[in-house]
């Protein structure tokens, strides 16, 4: 029997999760899944309320999105969006079997990467133009 | 329960340090995680100062001359010496390893080493596999049958079906991945863990056993094996270079397949 209550060995202290590029995409999934969807509903019911609450605050609220802070939060929206949707397209191929080992997870890891950087952009460019 | 700091009387204070051999060229400092049950306290992490020039190539060696000929009262576990009995799992530089299979001089700089992360600790670098034994146990680990064995003695397997079994008989249960898992660190309680599930993949692809679907049954379980989020911790961390990861896929679509 032990003499005294057993100490817990150290996990997250030692094993470094976001130096290694699987632990850290995956966590990344998870963070960015709730960012979207928090941030997201947080923009609708926004938008949404403020459509609802009249002209003036519609107003307010289109401009608050499309001031220079609104860009860069709705920018940074975009990515993890796209990073979330992407993330788990990875997922689903994994699903089936397929690209599950060390070179698939990296292969896989950065096309995602690629991926979020190239959606992102093609919805900013084409989304500016049309804008502007 | 995911708890991210460690509990007060489990953090890491700093330790004694042992002085460098005189006349040594050669030094290579290893930073160690001790505690003692008999004394009680916090752990510490002492620091050792070893002669590489006086001392094998893998971790192993410097852990049993700092057994030997510094600290007897070191304690870890250790049989084979060459990766077959999975006794010398450890954390090493921030990873899961074989001590006996890790090279010192893979490791930049000072040398950690630490138990199996988020284990209960027996003493210094010795975990408690109590539980995780037990977990090992409910996947019933051997042969099961209905059928009478052949007169020929042998239930035989065709070269194919042998195949199968590839990448899951070589697993020594030395349980790095199990302990890399952050979902088996959260959720161990009833997550059965990447060691474990390789371990019901390699009964339920056996072509010769014959409770398949009782196996399955027993997994199909929102935490026993869906806990796993394909982190792959696992795969990355195996010092035998198996796949865990994949045997887990494979299951989930077995069980998939069984169901439609």
């Amino acid at each position: 029997m032990p003499t005294h209550e057993r100490p817990l060995s150290p996990h997250l202290q030692v094993y470094k999760l976001h130096r290694k590029i699987a632990p850290a995409l995956s966590i990344s999934h998870r963070i960015t899944g709730m960012l979207m969807f928090c941030l997201g509903t947080l923009f609708v019911i926004l938008w949404l309320g403020a459509a609802a609450y009249g002209p003036e605050s519609f107003a307010t609220a289109q401009a608050l999105f499309a001031s220079p802070l609104g860009y860069l939060v709705l920018f940074g929206w975009t990515v993890v969006l796209f990073y979330h949707m992407t993330n788990g397209i990875r997922h689903l191929v994994w699903d089936t079997g397929c690209q599950v080992s060390i070179a698939g997870v990296r292969r896989t890891g950065l096309t995602m990467l690629a991926a979020v950087v190239a959606l992102t952009a093609l919805v900013w460019i084409v989304g500016l133009a049309v804008a502007l | 329960m995911v708890e991210f700091s460690l509990p007060p009387k489990s953090r890491v204070k700093p330790g004694k340090t042992w002085p460098a051999p005189a006349g040594a060229k050669n030094v290579k400092t290893f930073r160690i995680y001790r505690y003692d049950p008999d004394t009680g306290g916090n752990p510490t992490l002492d620091t050792f100062h070893i002669d590489l020039d006086d001392c094998g190539p893998m971790v192993l060696d410097a852990l049993i001359k700092i057994k030997n000929e510094i600290d007897p009262t070191l304690t870890f576990r250790r049989s084979c010496r060459e990766g077959i009995c999975g006794s010398c799992a450890m954390n090493i530089d921030t990873d899961n390893t074989l001590a006996c299979l890790k090279p010192i001089e893979e490791v930049k700089g000072d040398v950690e080493i630490y138990p199996l992360p988020h284990m209960a600790v027996v003493k210094d670098l010795v975990p408690d596999l109590t539980h995780i034994y037990a977990q090992y146990e409910m996947i019933e680990p051997w042969m099961k049958t209905d059928t009478p064995t052949p007169t020929s003695g042998e239930r035989l397997q065709s070269p194919e079906e042998r195949e199968k079994l590839d990448g899951l008989w070589e697993c020594v249960l030395c349980f790095c991945c199990s302990t890399s898992c952050p979902s088996y660190w959260w959720n161990a309680d009833r997550y059965l863990g990447p060691a474990i599930l390789l371990q019901a993949a390699r009964w339920v692809f056996d072509s010769r056993d014959e409770a398949t679907e009782e196996r399955l049954d027993m997994l199909d379980d929102p935490f026993r094996m869906y806990r796993c989020h394909t982190i792959m911790n696992c795969t990355t961390t195996c010092p035998k270079g198996l796949n865990p990861g994949k045997a887990i896929a494979d299951l989930k679509i077995a069980m998939f397949e069984r169901t439609g």
